[in-house]
């Protein structure tokens, strides 16, 4: 039997690969996974605490967060499309024409 | 008690016929609207002898109560006429010789109406005529000085449409500008009067609470005589401006500028008289004080000569009947200023019945002068034709001359009126001038000497001019062609004169009918019987005789020729020049009043009114102030201040929105990391701080 602390430090470790990976990329698909990955840091410590609390509230915030990652996804994508029809690249650092 | 009760009508008389005329005058003609004026008068008349006979059976009369009119606190002044022996005698005199004047005018503004070719003022005369009668019926008939001051204003601006009855432009002289002018002269002097008058009746309020007669006259004995003096003295300013004394005579002679009957109704018999009827009524208040008493007999002597010096000189022949007309009123008010009430009275009436009878009569001299200068019936006409009309003044007696034979009618009744003025005996003047001189005889020497004088100088005056009018040869062309006046002109005329040659019984010497009369109003203190004087009568008669003669020899012997001075001239010299120029008088008014006033007026007007207050006031400080703040307002507060506070935060705005731009890199990694570092350091705080 895994005892739950091992759960949260990956929860952990994954949260912390993806907000680097936010920071640290400049590819826009990258971020976008990065992201995601930080998403699923969430929705593993939610089932590990669920599963810890034996309640099911935790599993269905999950459910409710993979519906809104799948929604983010899409209108993500569209906008990454739609960057990369006009500069015809998806790299970030190029989207700086709002600076003041 | 009847007939007392039907008072009012003497005024609703008048104002009805007014009404009509003013109304529909225009419509039914000259017979109509004369008809209308004439009838209303004699209404009135019929009421006032009405009123006689009632007094005869109730001799103390009756105040008649009409409606209330002022009521303010224990102020109460009703609507109320007076029936009294007093009031009869003034409202007689008022319709009666104001009804053979209505008659008389329907003649003569027959022809005057085509002379200035205006036949629309016609129906306007009789308005005006009727407007009159009422107002002097308010005048006599009122029971309160209130009442008698609105008849007293009544009159003054019926005698100021009248005198400027004839205001528009002549095209061939500025006439009309100057009957305007004469009209604006006499309203104007009259006002200085009327201002006496209101002083005296504040001052009556003041002392009695009242100004209804009956509260004020029995009890003038009891205020204090200061009082009383004030009021005398007060209301003689009054009597002078309306009565025409000095030193407010001046608007007389010039009023001669409206039409004849207007001179003979309005400025010789009735409403001149007003302010001898104002002494008269008030006899206990004046009775009160000999001080005021002295003073209104001094002046009432002295303006009887000094008015008769001025009419010696004069060539027009109505301005010769009103210097008259000044010269006998002074009469009268020397006879109520000795406290002689009765004679004063008395001479009143036969004045009214000589003097209106001279206007009229010198009307109807002048109405026959004008038709054979300027004939407009038709027969008359072709005999003239093709003749030049030169400028011709048929009121100049040095154009007349001779006229007895061409218009004997008017000749003879013009000489009874004359002979009553110069007081010759058995006619009415002789009777009321004689009694007033008898009374001075015993109470002022001062005032008999004045006044025997003054009767000289009228009997000479009157001797002059009869002489230069009738007599002697013609000294132009239409008094060669001069044309007797219609039966309606003469009619009146002789009515007139039968009055003058019997107006003496009124009050006969021994018998004082008259006196008896008043003194059932004034009292039997105040109303004693004259008795008659025979030295002075003689004396008076002989003097007047020696006039006549003097008169005689001067103008009589020989005839003035055409454009001759009048022989008195070489013989008083100077003298005769100053009494040719009024003494100079309106001129001293001018130089002392007038024109300072004028000058005053001008630099009130030019001076503070346009160079300060406009110019300075208005120009130069409010505009100049006015456009130093509004530049103030502009510059520093609203640039400097208002601006200041927007632009400064707009500045400030700019400034921090630079400022924080440096945020906004553009780098999505930037943002992020700024999330990120806020998260750690909330969750941070929340861990460490719990």
């Amino acid at each position: 039997m895994v005892p739950v602390s091992y759960y949260f430090a990956l929860s952990a470790i994954l949260f912390a690969l993806g907000a680097m990976g936010v920071l640290i990329r400049r590819n826009a698909i990258i971020i976008f996974m990065s992201v995601e990955l930080m998403l699923n840091a969430a929705n593993l410590l939610f089932v590990a605490f669920a599963r810890m609390y034996a309640a099911l509230q935790g599993q269905i915030y999950v459910f409710f967060v993979i519906a809104v990652a799948a929604a983010e996804v899409a209108v993500g994508l569209a906008i990454i499309v739609a960057i990369f029809r006009t500069k015809k690249s998806i790299d970030i650092d190029e989207m700086s024409s709002l600076k003041g | 008690m009847g007939a007392f009760n039907l008072v009012p009508w003497i005024i609703f008389f008048p104002v009805i016929g007014l009404m009509l005329n003013a109304t529909i005058g225009r419509r039914i003609g000259e017979r109509g609207s004369a008809l209308i004026a004439i009838a209303a008068s004699s209404g009135a008349l019929v009421i006032s002898v009405l009123q006689y006979l009632s007094l005869g059976a109730h001799p103390d009369g009756a105040v008649i109560h009409l409606v209330d009119w002022i009521g303010i606190g224990t102020l109460n002044i009703p609507w109320a006429f007076r029936v009294d022996t007093l009031s009869v005698t003034m409202m007689l005199v008022v319709s009666g010789v104001g009804t053979l004047i209505h008659i008389y005018s329907a003649g003569y503004m027959h022809y005057d109406v085509r002379y200035k070719e205006d036949p629309g003022s016609y129906a306007r005369f009789f308005v005006y005529l009727n407007l009159f009668i009422a107002a002097m019926m308010i005048l006599v008939s009122g029971d309160s000085y209130l009442m008698l001051f609105v008849g007293w204003e009544g009159v003054g601006l019926c005698s100021y449409l009248l005198i400027g009855f004839w205001y528009q432009r002549n095209p061939d002289s500025n006439k009309g500008l100057l009957n305007s002018l004469a009209a604006k002269k006499a309203f104007v002097v009259n006002r200085i009067g009327d201002f006496g008058f209101l002083l005296a009746m504040f001052m009556i309020f003041w002392a009695f609470g009242s100004l209804n007669f009956a509260d004020i006259l029995p009890q003038a004995g009891t205020v204090a005589p200061w009082i009383i003096m004030f009021i005398t003295i007060a209301m003689l300013l009054g009597v002078t401006g309306k009565s025409a004394q000095l030193p407010l005579f001046v608007w007389l002679p010039d009023a001669m500028a409206g039409p004849t009957p207007v001179s003979a109704l309005i400025h010789a018999a009735t409403m001149v008289t007003a302010g001898v009827y104002l002494v008269a009524r008030s006899a206990p208040v004046f009775a009160a004080v000999p001080a005021a008493q002295s003073t209104v007999a001094l002046v009432g002597a002295v303006t009887a000569l000094f008015a008769a010096t001025i009419a010696v000189g004069q060539y027009d022949i109505k301005k010769v009947l009103a210097y008259s007309t000044i010269s006998q009123l002074g009469f009268m008010v020397a006879a109520v200023g000795m406290g002689t009430f009765v004679a004063g009275m008395f001479h009143l009436v036969t004045h009214a019945f000589f003097k209106a009878l001279l206007f009229l009569g010198s009307g109807s001299i002048i109405l026959a002068l004008e038709r054979a200068h300027h004939p407009i019936d038709g027969h008359e006409k072709k005999k003239h034709e093709g003749k030049d009309h030169g400028h011709f003044d048929p009121q100049d007696m040095r154009g007349m001359g001779g006229l007895r034979k061409q218009i004997p009618l008017t000749f003879w009744v013009y000489t009874i009126g004359a002979l009553g003025l110069a007081g010759i005996p058995p006619l009415a003047g002789f009777f009321s001038k004689d009694e007033i001189l008898a009374d001075a005889w015993i109470k002022n020497p001062l005032v008999f000497i004045l006044l025997i004088s003054a009767a000289f100088l009228t009997a000479f005056y009157v001797g002059r001019q009869l002489l230069l009018v009738f007599f002697g040869k013609p000294r132009s062309h239409p008094a060669e062609k001069a044309v007797e006046s219609p039966p309606v002109i003469t009619g009146p005329l002789i009515a007139l004169a039968a009055l003058v040659v019997t107006g003496g019984l009124i009050n006969f010497p021994g018998w004082h009918p008259f006196t008896n009369w008043l003194a059932q109003t004034l009292g039997p203190e105040l109303a004693e019987p004259t008795e008659f004087n025979f030295f002075v009568a003689l004396l008076a008669t002989g003097l007047a005789l020696a006039a006549f003669y003097l008169t005689w020899m001067i103008y009589g012997r020989e005839s003035l020729k055409e454009k001759q001075a009048d022989p008195l001239k070489q013989r008083l010299g100077r003298i005769f020049t100053g009494m040719e120029n009024k003494w100079w008088v309106d001129e001293f008014y001018a130089w002392l009043i007038v024109r300072p006033y004028k000058r005053f007026a001008a630099f009130l007007a030019d001076t503070i009114d346009w160079k300060f207050w406009h110019d300075w006031v208005h120009d130069s400080a409010i505009a100049n102030g006015f456009r130093a703040l509004a530049h103030f307002l502009a510059n520093p507060v609203d640039l400097g201040v208002i601006d200041g506070i927007a632009n400064g935060l707009a500045r400030s705005a700019t400034g921090l929105a630079r400022g924080l731009s440096f945020f906004q890199t553009g780098f999505v990694r930037n943002y992020a990391l700024v999330t990120f570092l806020g998260v750690v350091i909330m969750l941070g705080y929340l861990v460490f701080s719990s």
